[in-house]
């Protein structure tokens, strides 16, 4: 026994060394030589500010670093920053209306100028330009100043206390642009500036050698990158184009590629390429949840100009809780998971599910489907079928619901499961997809966008960026409500409106305790899931796909998903 | 012929402009909203400030006149200039005129390179007249389309040509020897090319060839640049699937036409006196028959051109080729109105020049035909 212990001690001994020999020719700069990178959606600028999609910030991100960022576990991490200012160490004002960051010294831009603390400055100029049209604006929301006390010190002010200042050049959204390139790009002339907005020049370890808008861009690694191995990688392909299934082809069945984005295909297709052996599909949770938003308003067309406005009334069913839970009660999340997610969806019964600090327990009572229960409950409250056609009447109104979404293949098989559960416990539907560039258009003068409402309930993913839940749980204010008044902007879609929730969200805004922020965040959701007025459906996370051969990959959802690519290397 | 083809080109005026209007208005008047597609963190405000800078909240005539104006009067300036008597691309001439520190088209290294101070934004085209500015990408529409043009050419464009080749002998032979095995079996396969959709072909050619034999890329490279028999067989490689896909379907198309068209002819009156007179029958088939058969064919040559040009939607988007056809596609689901208007004005045009082209050749071919 313990001879064959040694000798495959010895044995390994024999494989590891010229393994190790061999990976540190891999983990030097440059060292691991072309990386192929496919993201189906080509990205169109490599200018965050001035697309917002998530194409265009995640493939910026090997250029263009910010401050802080969040890693794989929603770690707020230094970046370009030396260290994450907090009230404990001083960095935040005790008042908390001021943020003093302190860049790392010795930090150039590609082009050998020095970062400095002017060029976080001019970002922030840059951005708030009222004529720019700037996509990461809400970044600086309730900023009152960027100044740079020196150098390397950026004090950033607010105009009111703000318990968590890390937004502002945090996290991939909102990196720093250099001030001498941007200079004369400010404003309604930001789009003239195609040669900056293609190529910018930045701080982090890959520089564009090439960019090919809605194509193809590629990267060499940056020689004056900050951390002396890295990148590991020489030079990165990212080509965009086709659809996601053929992404997922190329890595894992014909290997062309090393890695490939936002794999939402089908859960059978994809294990079925992952099983050829060549890559691994990763995942990651973040905070999207895709959600049934039941209409607390009348969306009843004969209401005309009023329907599913405040001032139309309420819905004659919909806004009564008891309603609600049995809808909730009757839908089995984890077969719509396992039908249209694997491993991209875990069932989940809150609308706020994550970071671990902020997720309630208190709901997970859904996670089981109970339509004996459901019928049990309406048929108590006397909800019950009067004319004998199937279909429940709420005080002689019938219980169906127009119930819409956009044209996915995933959310039409959602919306057959669902109807189907409903007519189970006596309430009708009928099912309506809209394409999704009208749905989620938000034009005031279309009847068919997602903040109209005009149905009795819609689904939708909605999530935040980052980690911090308060200007999402805010959504649900009172005064968030779209109408007509407000051109139908708002967050508040299914027109949820509760006193003690605004006084939540009130309170939220001025507590700065962590745990204290977490009871508050848990409150409101827990307020939300018994209203009944939402019902999550799914948790939602990031499906990628890497070859065997690519090392080093830390899926994220909290910041782009190659938040620490200059770490990738090829393993042998 | 002369005077016929000026007047056609003076008509093709009004109905250009007519039909850059109803474009125009087909585009402007559908729902789509360039920030659909943005994540639904970015809050309303916001959406309605880039819309606002897009200048989408203009009223509709406004919009589409600017566009007119830049489309027929500063892009033409852009990618023209004529000096001496040469054709320059402007970006050129300011070069070549030192009007411009740096040449056009540099990589982002090669400035960094040559202007290590970052004055490389000195010329900012800005400063030489406004352009047709896309949505998405904020860059002017007309380098995008010439951008695109080298790989939809060279994939679509011998797709075309390959189709050709392959359906006039198979036209001929098929009529030739009509109900033989040869024409059954050309039936069959140009019934195949012309029935099975290409999204079906293309994922049937990328399973086989490209992840069962491993022969062929799935995914094309647009940067490969041709230099030596090495770039040459890569090319040749990443190409090859795409024109089979689509040489089959205009094959099929254009062998129908060709057999149809010399089935008609075989029978005439003057095939019977070419034979009397006792020519041979290569002469009587490939010199009488085929001149005449050409005619309707040529028409259907002529006129599907423009499409060429026009890219293959789902093709590219298929194989990844990313051409014309892809930028069309993902502009209309990006809502990204100056690309669509003018995409789809450029094929117009191409469309209304190829109509009165097919017209002339008829002339070529068949002295019967005269316009004045």
């Amino acid at each position: 026994m313990k001879r064959t212990s040694i000798l495959l001690g010895a044995a390994a001994a024999m494989a590891m060394s010229p393994l190790a020999a061999w990976a540190d020719g891999h983990l030097a700069r440059g060292g691991s030589g072309h990386l192929n990178i496919i993201y189906w959606q080509a990205p169109s600028t490599l200018n965050p500010y001035l697309s917002g999609g998530t194409k265009e910030v995640e493939s910026a991100s090997l250029v263009l670093e910010s401050l802080g960022r969040f890693d794989d576990t929603g770690t707020l991490v230094p970046w370009l920053a030396a260290d994450i200012p907090t009230v404990e160490n001083g960095g935040v004002s005790e008042d908390l209306t001021q943020i003093t960051w302190t860049l790392q010294e010795g930090i150039t831009w590609s082009d050998g100028t020095p970062l400095t603390a002017a060029d976080a400055v001019f970002t922030w100029e840059y951005c708030t330009h009222p004529e720019g049209g700037c996509a990461q604006a809400s970044y600086f929301d309730g900023v009152e100043s960027i100044v740079a006390v020196d150098d390397l010190t950026i004090e950033i002010t607010f105009n009111a206390p703000t318990p968590f200042p890390y937004t502002a050049l945090v996290g991939a959204e909102s990196p720093i642009i250099q001030a001498a390139q941007f200079a004369d790009c400010l404003g309604a002339r930001a789009p003239e500036c195609t040669e900056a907005n293609f190529g910018p020049i930045g701080t982090g370890p890959f520089v564009v050698t090439e960019f090919r808008p809605n194509d193809v861009i590629e990267f060499a690694a940056n020689d004056s990158y900050r951390v002396p191995d890295q990148p590991h990688f020489a030079t990165v392909t990212f080509k965009g184009g086709g659809d996601a299934t053929a992404a997922a082809r190329s890595v894992l069945e014909t290997g062309e590629f090393d890695y490939a984005w936002n794999l939402q295909i089908d859960p059978t297709i994809l294990s079925q390429m992952e099983a050829q052996g060549n890559g691994t599909v990763v995942t990651a949770f973040g905070t999207s949840v895709e959600r049934l938003h039941l209409n607390q308003t009348n969306p009843d067309p004969a209401l005309g100009d009023l329907r599913s406005t405040v001032e139309g009334g309420p819905h004659p069913f919909l806004t009564d809780p008891i309603v609600g839970q049995a809808m909730s009660m009757a839908i089995d999340r984890a077969l719509i998971v396992e039908i249209g997610y694997g491993a991209g969806g875990q069932p989940t019964c809150n609308v706020l599910p994550a970071p671990e600090a902020y997720a309630s327990t208190a709901n997970d009572g859904c996670l089981v489907q109970d339509i004996a229960g459901a019928n049990a409950l309406l048929d108590e409250a006397g909800h019950v079928d009067t004319d004998g056609d199937g279909i429940r009447e709420y005080n002689g109104v019938p219980m169906t619901v127009l119930y819409q979404t956009s044209t996915n293949a995933v959310r039409q098989d959602t919306q057959a499961l669902v109807k189907q559960w409903w007519e189970e416990i006596g309430i009708g539907s009928e099912l309506r997809n809209i394409d999704a560039s009208v749905f989620f258009g938000g034009d005031p003068a279309s009847p068919d966008t997602f903040q109209k409402f005009y149905a009795d309930v819609e689904m939708y993913t909605n999530n935040f960026a980052g980690v911090d839940p308060q200007a999402y749980m805010a959504n649900w204010r009172c005064s968030d409500i779209p109408g007509p008044d407000t051109q139908w902007q708002g967050a508040n879609i299914q027109r949820f409106c509760a006193e003690e929730y605004d006084a939540l969200v009130d309170e939220m805004a001025q507590t700065a305790d962590l745990a204290e922020r977490g009871r508050l965040a848990m409150a409101m959701n827990d307020m939300i899931m018994q209203s009944y007025s939402i019902i999550p459906l799914v948790h939602r996370g990031g499906v990628s796909a890497h070859a065997n051969t690519l090392g080093g990959v830390r899926m994220s959802d909290w910041d782009t998903e190659l938040w620490n690519i200059a770490e990738w290397h090829r393993i042998p | 012929m002369l005077t016929f083809t000026i007047r056609r080109l003076i008509l093709a005026i009004p109905t250009l402009l007519f039909i850059s209007f109803i474009i125009f208005l087909i585009v402007k008047l559908s729902p789509s909203d360039p920030t659909a597609g943005l994540p639904l963190t970015i809050p309303p405000e916001v959406r309605e400030q880039i819309r606002e800078s897009l200048g989408v909240n203009d009223p509709v005539f406004v919009q589409y006149f600017k566009w007119l104006k830049l489309m027929m009067w500063d892009e033409p300036l852009h990618l023209i200039w004529v000096e001496d008597g040469w054709l320059y691309r402007f970006e050129d001439y300011l070069y070549a005129r030192e009007i411009c520190p740096h040449p056009p088209h540099l990589t982002q290294l090669e400035r960094t390179d040559l202007f290590p101070d970052g004055d490389y934004n000195s010329c900012i085209f800005d400063e030489y007249g406004p352009r047709i500015i896309s949505y998405q990408t904020r860059s002017p529409v007309m380098e995008l389309i010439l951008q695109r043009m080298p790989q939809t050419l060279w994939v679509v464009g011998t797709s075309y040509i390959v189709g050709i080749l392959i359906a006039l002998p198979l036209g001929i032979i098929s009529a030739y020897r009509q109900y033989s095995w040869f024409d059954q079996l050309g039936t069959f396969v140009s019934m195949i090319g012309f029935s099975v959709p290409t999204f079906f072909t293309g994922v049937l050619f990328i399973v086989i060839f490209a992840v069962n034999l491993g022969w062929f890329p799935s995914v094309y490279d647009t940067t490969l640049e041709v230099t030596d028999w090495e770039t040459f067989k890569q090319q040749f490689r990443q190409m090859i699937m795409p024109v089979m896909v689509l040489g089959l379907f205009n094959a099929s198309q254009i062998s129908r036409y060709m057999r149809a068209s010399m089935l008609d002819n075989l029978n005439q009156d003057y095939v019977r006196t070419a034979r009397a007179k006792g020519l041979s029958e290569s002469v009587v088939v490939l010199v009488h028959v085929l001149r005449n058969s050409m005619i309707p064919v040529v028409t259907v040559i002529a006129l599907n051109v423009p499409a060429v040009f026009g890219g293959a939607i789902i093709t590219e988007q298929v194989f990844k080729v990313n051409g014309i056809g892809q930028l069309l596609i993902i502009a209309i689901q990006a809502g990204d109105v100056p690309v669509v208007q003018t995409v789809s004005f450029i094929f117009a045009v191409l469309i209304v020049l190829f109509n009165l082209l097919a017209d002339i050749l008829y002339g070529v071919l068949d002295p019967r035909i005269r316009y004045d």
